[in-house]
């Protein structure tokens, strides 16, 4: 028998702000330890571009909404290339702030920033085809693929996701417990 | 007005259900100046008046219109074309359902099962029940709206509501007259007719069967400041209504019930929850309980015995919920119809805290004929472990839809014979929250040892598809959740987001394990018996109509709700674009 495989994790921030990742990396000295039980793949954190080119990843942390045509396409990669697929954060699981917009028409939003807003009204809506076209609402990731866990917080404490990781590396069903499982 | 009105009912908070309905009836809607002037005419806060205002669906705090027709909207009424009666309606209105009419006259919408399901599709105007709509009657109706004639002038003939007798036993059969079974229990005594009811072995006919004895007897012995007797008329699952057919015809044998049960508690006021959707029985009922105190069978001293007893009629307002024993006290003291935890029970802490027995029509029906023959009698029909008979309210496809009676134990493939049901692929007894059972159990017997039920009998033949059966069922539980706990309020509008998802064809396998995952969590976390129950439909069927929901699957793969193509047509129209990086690949296949 050879030496336990490491797990592969990928992760990704779609309609997020990055706050997510930002919780991630206060695991801190942690992190040390984590390298030790994984090996990235696409991440903002290798700058690994596409996902899976060395094998299936085992984890894959979203962050984020989806909020776009680009958001579609990142998570299906995801999902297909994911034996596990996590919502990571307020905005994956319920689609967070970005979703505030979800109350109004998508059509009235841009013509209001790209016609009526003076400073921006003399290059009319965007339409390079290398921009992603929004979709009409925000939707939490869960909507879009099955999602298999679900880590709340906004962000999650790095603690949670400390141990959520350990967790699901240990073949443990996370729980996070008082203290740790927040939605704020 | 408001004033003659709260003085009727002496300003008493307990009673503002019906004065906020005279209000409504007489005001046309609640409006934030009536709610205001009630609540300092009660003296209550004014959040608690709005509170139970905006609860009940047929209470309203915005203008509905001087004609709001509602249509029953039972799987029932749905079989018989309501929907497109329906549409037919609003289209003639230039009308959407739900909105009110630009000149105020008229709104149209649907309502849960309004009990009329032998003789649907049905719907209540002004809270008035008119059953057996056609496309003629729409037509008239129509008319009749737009002309502004008041109701009385409409065709009397369409208010008339049919018995439907179609089998009598001892009950609907009974030809007593007034104040025998009275007469016979006042004579016995208390506690000798106690003893009869529990020789009786007679069982509670709401559904769950609790030993009527038993409770009495608890009853009377908790201690308080007074006792009450509340019969619970709230018939509301859907598909039921023989409570209606008894207080129709056999009101008489119902108040003798409850008025034998406050003299074994030592009651002296009671009261029957009438739902609001049996608005139309409350005159009849009136003069019924005048002539009983005009008899001496009812008020101070009956029969001359120095027993003093009275019953008053509450009405309800469309909520499924108050059928529950504990929401229904609620809602009799003038407050929102949430469910109480329970433990205590109402016979030791009900009616305004008091020790209360709460009854099935029905029940009291049985009691007050135990009263008269015996309970030895009454036990000799029915079989040993559930004595007596049952009403059954039976719908859906038969020749002969209607109320039956048999002595507990009847098998369902007679009661298939009886009402000329053919090639019957499920029926669904004892409501939604009940079971549903296919062909291979038709021989199975109507008892509490085998399937008790609270009398919906709703039959489904092979020509209808069993998915859009239980779909209407979870529309309705996903309207009739109180709101109150969480687990319910979001649980079963997750079940309804699902049983949509998968009939607009976007349904998936993780779909049918996400309905098992909200049925576990219904069950052990929801606060009362509707959210327990909710999943059951789907739940029953998933196991004895599987194909009914996986023909209706996409894949076996994840899908989401919704077409994420189309999510994107608002930015295609602002931006011109229709490149290949303007549209989603719809299917899972392509997307990788």
């Amino acid at each position: 028998m050879t030496e336990a495989r490491k797990f592969r994790i990928a992760t990704a921030s779609l309609a997020g702000c990055f706050g997510c990742h930002m919780s991630f990396l206060d695991i801190d000295e942690k992190l040390l330890d984590l390298l030790q039980l994984v090996d990235f793949d696409r991440t903002p954190l290798t700058d690994i571009k596409t996902i899976g080119l060395r094998g299936p990843c085992d984890i894959g942390l979203i962050e984020g909404g989806v909020c776009n045509a680009e958001n579609v396409h990142v998570l299906r990669e995801f999902r297909a290339h994911c034996k596990i697929l996590v919502a990571m954060g307020a905005c994956a699981v319920n689609g967070g702030l970005p979703a505030q917009r979800n109350h109004l028409d998508l059509r009235d939003i841009l013509s209001e920033v790209y016609h009526t807003e003076a400073g921006l009204a003399h290059g009319g809506i965007p339409n390079d085809p290398e921009l992603p076209l929004p979709l009409n609402e925000v939707h939490p990731i869960h909507e879009v693929v099955k999602v298999d866990y679900f880590l709340p917080g906004c962000p999650p404490p790095a603690d949670a996701i400390w141990k959520f990781l350990t967790d699901l590396i240990a073949g443990r069903t996370p729980r996070l417990g008082h203290g740790l499982l927040r939605y704020d | 007005m408001l004033t003659d009105i709260l003085d009727r009912h002496r300003r008493d908070g307990t009673r503002l259900m019906q004065i906020l309905r005279e209000a409504q009836e007489a005001l046309g809607w609640l409006s934030p100046a009536t709610i205001t002037a009630i609540a300092s005419g009660i003296g209550w806060p004014r959040a608690k008046v709005e509170g139970t205002a905006s609860f009940y669906s047929f209470f309203h705090t915005r203008p509905m219109g001087e004609y709001r027709v509602l249509w029953s909207d039972n799987i029932t009424d749905r079989m018989l074309g309501n929907l497109d009666l329906m549409q037919a309606m609003c289209q003639k209105l230039w009308l959407e359902p739900g909105r009110v009419s630009e000149d105020g006259l008229v709104s149209v919408d649907t309502t849960s099962c309004t009990g009329m399901c032998d003789q649907g599709p049905a719907v209540l105007v002004n809270y008035r029940a008119i059953p057996r709509m056609t496309r003629e009657r729409v037509e008239l109706m129509v008319e009749l709206i737009r002309a502004r004639k008041p109701l009385a002038d409409w065709p009397a003939d369409w208010f008339v509501i049919e018995d439907n007798i179609r089998r009598a036993d001892i009950l609907l059969g009974n030809r007593m007259a007034p104040g025998e079974a009275l007469g016979a229990a006042l004579a016995a005594g208390a506690d000798a007719m106690l003893a009869e009811i529990r020789t009786s072995q007679l069982r509670g006919r709401g559904g769950a069967g609790f030993a009527t004895g038993l409770k009495w007897e608890a009853c009377r012995q908790a201690r308080g400041t007074a006792h009450y007797v509340i019969c619970n008329a709230d018939e509301g699952e859907p598909g039921t209504f023989k409570d209606r057919v008894l207080l129709t015809r056999q009101p008489d044998l119902v108040f003798e019930g409850m008025t034998i049960a406050a003299h074994i508690i030592g009651a002296r006021r009671g009261y029957v929850y009438l739902r609001g959707e049996y608005r139309y029985l409350l005159e009849s009922l009136e003069s019924v309980l005048a002539a009983r105190r005009a008899a001496g069978l009812l008020g101070a001293d009956i029969l001359g015995k120095g027993f003093d007893f009275d019953i008053e009629i509450h009405l309800g307002a469309g909520a499924y919920v108050c059928g529950e024993e504990s929401a229904l006290i609620e809602s009799l003291e003038g407050k929102r119809g949430v469910p109480r935890n329970r433990p205590p029970y109402p016979v030791t802490h009900g009616f305004l805290n008091q020790p209360t027995v709460v009854n099935n029509v029905e029940t009291f029906a049985a009691a007050a004929l135990i009263a008269a023959r015996g309970g030895d009698w009454y036990r000799s029909f029915g079989t040993p472990r559930s004595a007596g008979t049952k009403i059954l309210s039976v719908s859906g496809d038969c020749a002969r839809p209607g109320v039956y009676e048999y002595p507990f134990g009847v098998s369902v493939r007679q009661v298939l014979a009886d009402c000329g049901a053919h090639d019957s692929q499920a029926v669904q007894i004892s409501g939604p929250s009940g079971i549903c059972i296919g062909p291979d159990e038709f021989d199975r017997r109507i008892a509490f040892e085998d399937i008790p039920t609270a009398g919906a009998f709703m039959i489904f033949d092979i020509r209808r598809d069993i998915f859009d059966v239980v779909r209407n069922f979870i529309h309705f539980f996903a309207h009739e959740s109180c709101g109150f706990c969480t687990p319910c309020r979001v649980g079963t509008t997750l079940l309804k987001n699902l049983m949509d998802k998968i009939a607009a064809g976007h349904g998936t396998r993780y779909d049918i394990d996400e309905i098992y995952q909200l049925n576990r969590v219904l069950r052990t976390a929801a606060h009362c018996g509707l959210g327990h129950t909710a999943a059951n439909p789907l739940v029953h069927t998933l196991e004895k109509f599987r194909p009914a929901y996986e023909r209706r699957l996409k894949s076996m793969e994840f899908e989401p709700a919704f077409d994420l193509d189309a999510a994107l047509s608002e930015a295609r129209q602002m931006t011109g674009r229709d490149d290949a990086g303007a549209h989603l690949a719809t299917d899972t296949e392509n997307a990788r």
